[in-house]
């Protein structure tokens, strides 16, 4: 009998025992541990983080709105840039193809930026109510990834129509849609552009275990990461060996892959290396987050929570 | 077995000393300088399960400390805590779904939802049966009295409210033991009573074990038969809560009323608290009583003699008081 088995059948107060229709006797099979059980747990988290979000439709729709107006005027810029440099192409890039990956580069940051969420990490530890996931059977990092995943549904969808509106506008920039192969690998690909943005940042946040205000590291590395993860610009503009060193990075993953693999720039056993290397990215940061979090609740529960 | 066992239990925190000013903000960022901080400091004492128990002391006596270690957020720093035949800090999941610890007000709701889906929630994270739960909630939220509020946002509830809903989320899961950090710090003195009496008709339906932590004599007196008072640290009585007249009263109020006008040499007694037509009030070592009342016997007419103790609150205040003026001496 595993022990929380043994907490279905120890007794439960008497109220609860005697009469009523819905009283069944314990079955230790539905309740506690298991994986389909943990599963519900936090699919229910999920479920009550979009509710969540959904009180905030009015902000949610302005928030959206408000991303477009840099996206045009980076279009002017890099249009000033092409016809000052009197070349065609540059790193690669044509001049519509450079617009093309600048819009795709929004759409990586869309599943891979986590507003919030190290901040939020960070806070909980300075408030104390970190507490809560300590005393309930509940897991900090399970408990947000959920919620976050609840975040990006909401969004996403809410964002969708108006995406599909400006991506429509500017269909003149693309050629045409790419096939059905190249479109898995896509969806792939943001898939664990959300999962390494998430662990990355989860990652950070746990840092604020030992330095109460991450707000100034975060700053740093939020800027830096506008760089060299190739949403300001493709990295394939910088010199060697930058552009190769930033490849294997993981930051690459959070804006540029994702755009190039659906400009068709990346393809066969390229592509399938870059998506295991991605992985690979998704399962270290999840480790060091675990890790940081574990030695983390050590000294927290030694200064006394 | 006892639901709870604390043995030796001591807790040290290292405080950094932060200088003051500019010069001495510098400095520390390369010399950092720590002091400790005797939280808690070996104490012991058991609990049945069924008992409501109230740990008492000024601010900073190792109150919530003690009780954050009984939960496993802090770990101690030597002795040994057992609680439901768990020890508190390895947070096993068996453990947690037992226990529910209330601390503060903004715990376990979700601010900009109605508590009604935070409970939704927890539901989830115990995994409580279906009807198990809404039978339990139905029972909480009809003695709570808090029908209509389920739905409402938590951020647009009183205090009060806010607080009855904290408890309805701690109960969800039907802990066994339930630890209270000051349940009623803040509130007013209706909402203090409705929070006093839902613990109180709780506990006599349930019989479940409560450990509460309060500075307010009120919530003690109104809860629990036993009281455990705590300063700087250390376990200085425990037992039922007018043993500590006993113990630490050390004066008794001699309430006499005289055939005629109350004579005004009574001060060669002790210190006379009140004098007033034939009645007269006055203050004695507790061992004196005897040995004064014959004195006063002999010397007036009397028609009625009464030997009271001090009051709780009195004594509590002073146990408190010389706790604080040790402290600052030593």
């Amino acid at each position: 009998m595993t022990p929380l088995d043994a907490i279905a059948t120890r007794p439960v107060p008497q109220l609860l025992e005697e009469g009523g229709a819905g009283d069944q006797p314990p079955k230790p099979s539905t309740r506690g541990g298991g994986p389909l059980a943990s599963a519900a747990k936090y699919a229910r988290i999920f479920r009550i983080a979009l509710i969540e979000r959904m009180t905030y439709r009015g902000d949610f729709l302005f928030g959206t709105v408000l991303r477009f107006l840099p996206i045009v005027t980076t279009i002017l810029l890099w249009r000033a840039i092409y016809e000052g440099s009197g070349q065609s192409e540059l790193g690669g890039f044509q001049y519509r193809e450079m617009v093309a990956y600048l819009l795709l580069t929004n759409i990586s940051r869309m599943f891979s930026s986590m507003p919030g969420l190290a901040a939020g990490i960070a806070r909980e530890v300075r408030e104390g109510t970190l507490k809560r996931y300590l005393v309930q059977p509940l897991d900090l990092v399970g408990y947000l990834l959920a919620s976050r995943i609840a975040h990006k549904v909401a969004y996403i969808s809410m964002a969708f129509l108006p995406y599909a509106g400006l991506f429509y506008i500017c269909r003149g920039y693309f050629d045409g849609f790419p096939d059905a192969p190249t479109l898995a690998a896509y969806a792939l690909s943001l898939v664990l552009a959300f999962l390494v943005g998430f662990f990355f940042e989860a990652t950070v946040g746990m840092v604020g275990f030992w330095f109460l205000e991450v707000t100034s590291i975060l700053y740093i590395v939020m800027t830096l990461n506008y760089f060299i993860s190739g949403h300001m610009l493709p990295i394939d503009l910088l010199p060697q060996p930058w552009a190769g060193i930033l490849k294997v990075l993981p930051f690459q993953y959070m804006a540029y892959f994702p755009a190039v693999v659906f400009l068709g720039k990346v393809r066969g056993w390229d592509l399938v290396l870059h998506l295991a290397l991605e992985l690979f990215w998704v399962i270290a940061f999840m480790v060091l987050a675990r890790t940081l979090y574990r030695t983390g609740l050590k000294r927290y529960s030694a200064f006394g929570g | 077995m006892s639901i709870i066992e604390v043995a030796d239990l001591s807790k040290t925190y290292r405080v950094f000393q932060k200088k003051d000013g500019f010069v001495g903000a510098l400095r520390g960022l390369y010399h950092r300088e720590y002091k400790e901080v005797r939280a808690v400091e070996r104490i012991s004492f058991q609990i049945e399960e069924g008992e409501m128990v109230a740990f008492l002391g000024p601010n900073g006596a190792g109150k919530t400390t003690t009780l954050k270690m009984l939960s496993g957020l802090v770990y101690p720093t030597s002795g040994e805590a057992r609680v439901l035949g768990y020890v508190p800090s390895e947070r096993a999941d068996p453990f947690r779904r037992q226990f529910a610890l209330v601390m503060g007000q903004k715990n376990q709701l979700w601010w900009d939802l109605p508590a009604g889906d935070s409970f939704q929630l927890l539901r989830e994270i115990y995994s409580i049966p279906r009807a198990r739960f809404d039978k339990t909630l139905n029972e909480l939220i009809d003695l709570l009295g808090v029908e209509r509020l389920t739905r409402q946002a938590v951020r647009e509830l009183s205090l009060g409210e806010r607080m009855k809903m904290e408890l309805i989320a701690a109960l969800l899961h039907g802990p066994r033991l339930l630890l209270l950090d000051e349940p009623t710090i803040g509130l007013d003195v209706v909402a203090q009573a409705a929070i006093q009496k839902c613990l109180r008709d709780y506990h006599e339906r349930r019989g479940v074990t409560m450990l509460l932590t309060s500075h307010y004599m009120r919530d003690v007196e109104a809860l629990c038969r036993r009281v455990i008072v705590i300063t700087q640290g250390t376990l200085v009585y425990d037992g039922p809560l007018k043993g500590i007249v006993e113990r630490f009263g050390e004066t008794k109020l001699l309430r006499l009323q005289f055939e005629d006008d109350a004579p005004e040499d009574l001060a060669r007694f002790g210190e006379v608290v009140r004098r007033e037509g034939r009645a007269a009030d006055i203050r004695i070592d507790r061992g004196r009583v005897s040995e004064v009342l014959g004195a006063l016997l002999n010397h007036y007419a009397l028609a009625d003699v009464s030997v009271v103790d001090p009051p709780l609150e009195e004594v509590i205040a002073k146990i408190f008081e010389e706790a604080r003026l040790a402290h600052d001496a030593a």
